[in-house]
């Protein structure tokens, strides 16, 4: 069985500064990973190294065998537009959903009666919303989550648990850094960073 | 949980982008108004500079609506990637699974028609405010829609390279105007051979041949350009 997402002996510098080295990693279908590490550790460079964006600095053996969702820190909305044209033209292109399929995503993440509204007239943990709304729309196997608990509430916190134990029961793995202590108890692996510190 | 490619077709992408960005600057007017009040504000005062006298400013007047298209398309092309840089956009179009520059190409489309092409369209009237003889008008807004098809996609490419460091107009600036320079050339010769009742068609063609050029190529260096400014 191949993983959905291998790396091995990954060296992560930001700008020229070392962060972390000799980094393995084999994500297999089914499984959630939790990136644990204090704050500047690399986190988030790490994420950025394992979806690809980031190249420059990144040495070692990096392969995705699957289609990937990334959610970063930015959470690529235009406010001017709404909740709906944000999902609809979305950047990652990665759905044909129907305005049917869009509408029940944004209820199914608790905005429904805000789909025509500007996601500027919108809080900041309701933006969080519409922009994990793509977990629900998305096709993508592969999910890597950057602090995908910021900003929301803690039904929203449920929700989202919720969903990604939906879609590893359906083959799907996640990879996704946060403070929060172990949330999937047994489902989850933790990577302390940590002992990859250069 | 499927695992095969896209679920639709490049078409379909690049139009999402288009109309995502149009949507944009339909709901931000201001944006699209603003190279036109610069044209319009510049175009004003050089009569009061160069003096009222109407054969002066004919004689200048293509020189002088060129240079100012020029500067406008420098002063928005900076813009171009700048929201989608800060609020996280170009990070998912980077991952997307289409061609960067198609993506990209979408996007460009849109500001194009929002800046370029509707000062091509409104041209003739900033001709006539310059005393621009009526049968060079047709070639002005002619050679400008052409000619910012080129000065747009130049653009793009200093505005993708650009776009990750801070205050980088100056940069923009010294990088793409020295490529816009036979943009300049051609659509000015265009619109003098037409005010001396030569024929402009030529001059038109090797415009268009550069818009051609520049739609098959700069979409690539585009791509790569905003991959390198993802890069950290």
């Amino acid at each position: 069985m191949t993983p959905l997402l291998s790396a091995r002996g990954v060296a992560v510098e930001r700008g020229d500064r070392p962060l972390l080295q000799n980094v393995s990693l084999s994500v297999f279908a089914g499984q959630v990973w939790q990136l644990v590490g204090a704050n500047g550790m690399g986190k988030t460079s790490l994420l950025r190294a394992l979806s690809g964006l980031a190249r420059l600095g990144v040495t070692g053996d990096i392969q995705r065998h699957a289609p990937l969702l990334y959610l970063g820190h930015s959470a690529a909305l235009k406010l001017s537009l709404t909740a709906t044209e944000n999902l609809r033209f979305h950047p990652a292109c990665e759905t044909s959903a129907q305005p049917g399929e869009i509408a029940s995503a944004l209820a199914a993440v608790n905005l429904r009666g805000y789909e025509g509204r500007p996601v500027s007239s919108l809080s900041a943990g309701q933006q969080r919303r519409v922009a994990l709304a793509r977990l629900v729309l998305s096709p993508a196997a592969l999910w890597l989550l950057d602090e995908p608990f910021t900003a929301l509430d803690a039904a929203g916190c449920d929700w989202l648990e919720h969903r990604v134990r939906e879609h590893v029961a359906e083959q799907g793995a996640v990879v996704f850094t946060s403070h929060q202590a172990s949330r999937f108890g047994g489902l989850q692996q933790d990577m302390d960073l940590s002992h990859h510190v250069v | 949980m499927s695992s095969e490619g896209p679920s639709v077709s490049m078409f379909a992408a690049f139009s999402w982008q288009f109309v995502r960005h149009a949507k944009t600057l339909i709901n931000s007017p201001a944006d699209v108004a603003n190279p036109l009040l610069f044209f319009f504000m510049v175009i004003t005062l050089f009569p009061l500079g160069l003096g009222p006298d109407p054969e002066r400013l004919a004689a200048m007047a293509p020189g002088i609506l060129w240079v100012v298209a020029l500067l406008a398309s420098l002063m928005v092309s900076s813009k171009l990637f700048a929201s989608d840089f800060e609020d996280g956009s170009l990070e998912q179009l980077a991952l997307a699974p289409y061609p960067l520059p198609i993506l990209a190409l979408g996007e460009i489309a849109a500001h194009w028609l929002a800046t370029g092409g509707l000062l091509s369209l409104v041209s003739p009237i900033f001709g006539i405010m310059l005393g621009l003889p009526t049968q060079g008008l047709a070639t002005l807004m002619f050679s400008l829609l052409l000619g910012s098809i080129c000065l747009t996609l130049i653009g793009a490419v200093g505005s993708a390279l650009t776009v990750s460091i801070r205050r980088g107009g100056l940069l923009l600036s010294l990088l793409i105007i020295p490529l816009n320079v036979p943009v300049l050339i051609f659509g000015t010769a265009a619109v003098n051979e037409a005010v001396i009742g030569g024929n402009a068609v030529s001059w038109l063609a090797l415009l268009g041949g550069l818009a051609l050029g520049a739609l098959a190529l700069m979409p690539i260096a585009i791509g790569a350009a905003l991959r390198v400014s993802l890069d950290n």
